[in-house]
């Protein structure tokens, strides 16, 4: 295939993908540590994945399968125009299989399905500071970072226990990448947290408004903070899958009506439409 | 001579200027363990700039600041790598600001500031982190259920004794406090200094003390210092320095102070 005329290979020119490149590099050479980069104005707004787009258009390649999702989602705004911007500026091949991709761009999910070592995770990342609620100081916040001074974030995590019973951190939830660096897991559900610990893929993570790239390599560590008495646990909604009756994935909660009507389905629609396909029918489903 | 005898500070001429103000000429100090020593003088004498040197927020312009840690290891509180000092900060010392919205965090409740330096020094278990919180609040003669409070519901006074729980949580060493009663109305005063020295002595921690108050000085400290224009101009035990002042700026200090 090829490219839109007028545009580089995947849209950036050479000398800024090679800058991003050598910022990914150190990136991946300190898990979880976050370096600065020169982040372009991209042609989409900040906070719908600028920093992602970079990342993947400085690592994209002309044999790399692509595909882009949203909440889990390959049919939402956001995934379909990324998906669609590579497709015409890069003329890669473009899938919604998450065993086909070899780079995935992601908002706010992991796919369901485990990843492979011959894969690429690109996430979007709005704000990179895990630290940046607690102390207002960006200088601060890194000199905490530099002498590994993680106590704050225990006392976020004390409070709300204190207030919640629990620790009421949803989405985003920090994590400890490599017994080293804390580290923003951009807005993933924390039910996603334990994906990241030992992944096989490359997990990379983009920031552009923020001007921030950190790294994941494979198999590394990463725990999501706890207290010794106030372990871990990730939530999801009791039901299951209303169409594809899965029961253990993530899922999203749908208002079927205007009486109260509501319906449970899996937020990684890849994963359920395979089910599906597979013969799986849940509650409020049609058989394939 | 005994190991315990030796100083827990020390102090060599220490020398640093604000442009053409002088604000430490050749100060030299010593605290021994469990002692406590104030520091007084008018405002602009040097005593803050004094304590802010011993605690290495501030380097001199010349002179050393020596402090032994417990394995009886001197070390050179300037020289010391930025990682090491901020760890002595955490644990074996304390800092009392004069206004504690300095060093709380106003915004996380009362059990959540005394229990930030446990948590700092790597304890992991919540349970035990609160218990200790219910125990130093206790301390600081502050309601246990008042724990899950906000700062911003509490009193000056109850905030300035939150602070100190949330230093002495960790079993400090040595404590600097700058002001620590100020701020505060008489009857307040006198209930906290109550309380430091009863901490402080059944603790056994050593503290220097930056005040203007000369009977927060004479309550508190076993030994006074007299600065004046970034000079010592008087040293010795507090009894001896304020019954009997020898230098005449200790004399004029010590005899303007209202006699109630």
């Amino acid at each position: 295939m090829t490219s839109a005329a007028g545009y580089n290979f995947a849209y950036l020119d050479e000398q800024t993908k090679r800058m991003i490149r050598r910022a990914l590099l150190k990136a991946v050479a300190i898990p979880g540590h976050q370096i600065p980069f020169g982040s372009r104005e991209m042609p989409l707004p900040y906070g719908w994945g600028t920093g992602g787009i970079q990342v993947t258009a400085a690592v994209l390649g002309p044999d790399d399968v692509l595909k882009v999702i949203d909440q889990g989602a390959d049919d939402t705004t956001n995934a379909v125009s990324i998906r669609r911007f590579f497709a015409r500026t890069a003329g890669v091949a473009t899938t919604t299989d998450t065993a086909a991709a070899t780079l995935i761009q992601t908002r706010h999910r992991i796919p369901e399905k485990p990843l492979r070592e011959d894969q690429i995770l690109v996430y979007q990342v709005p704000q990179p500071e895990p630290l940046s609620r607690l102390e207002p100081s960006r200088a601060e916040t890194r000199r905490m970072h530099a002498l590994a001074e993680y106590g704050l974030m225990y006392v976020k995590l004390y409070e709300d226990i204190t207030r919640f019973g629990h620790v009421a951190i949803s989405y985003d939830y920090p994590v400890m990448v490599n017994g080293r660096h804390l580290m923003a897991p951009s807005p993933i559900p924390a039910f996603d947290n334990p994906k990241m610990h030992r992944m096989a893929a490359l997990q990379l993570f983009g920031a552009g408004r923020e001007k921030r790239i950190y790294a994941v390599p494979p198999y590394t560590s990463v725990v999501s903070l706890d207290f010794d008495d106030h372990p871990f646990r990730t939530t999801r909604a009791p039901q299951c899958c209303g169409l594809c009756g899965a029961d253990s994935s993530y899922l999203d909660e749908i208002v079927a009506d205007d009486k109260g009507g509501r319906l449970f389905v899996c937020s990684d629609t890849d994963f359920c439409e395979e089910r599906r396909a597979a013969g799986h029918v849940g509650p409020e489903g049609v058989a394939a | 001579m005994n190991l315990d005898d030796a100083p827990l500070l020390t102090a060599r001429g220490l020398n640093l200027s604000f442009g053409a103000i002088p604000a430490l000429v050749d100060v030299d100090a010593d605290l021994w363990p469990g002692e406590m020593l104030a520091i007084v003088g008018e405002s602009g004498s040097g005593k803050t700039t004094l304590l802010n040197v011993l605690s290495g927020k501030l380097a001199p312009r010349s002179g050393q600041v020596w402090y032994r840690d417990p394995d009886c290891i001197q070390h050179d509180v300037h020289a010391m790598p930025q990682p090491a000092l901020r760890a002595l900060h955490r644990s074996d010392w304390g800092f009392v600001h004069q206004n504690p919205r300095e060093n709380l965090r106003m915004a996380v409740s009362a059990g959540g500031n005394v229990g930030e330096r446990l948590m700092a020094q790597g304890r992991r278990h919540y349970g035990d982190i609160r218990t200790a919180a219910i125990d130093w609040l206790g301390q600081v003669e502050i309601d246990a259920d008042r724990i899950d409070d906000l700062p911003r519901t509490f009193s000056g006074g109850m905030l300035q004794r939150l602070q100190i729980a949330r230093t002495l949580v960790t079993h400090p060493r040595l404590v600097f406090m700058d002001e620590p009663t100020g701020g505060l109305d008489v009857s307040v005063q006198a209930r906290l200094l109550d309380l430091i020295r009863s901490l402080v002595r059944r603790l056994g921690i050593a503290a220097v003390l930056v005040t203007h108050d000369l009977a927060v000085a004479r309550l508190l400290a076993d030994r006074t210092m007299v600065m004046q224009r970034g000079e010592v101009v008087e040293a010795g035990l507090t009894d001896q320095v304020l019954d009997d002042p020898r230098h005449p700026y200790t004399q004029l200090l010590v005899s303007s102070v209202l006699q109630a």
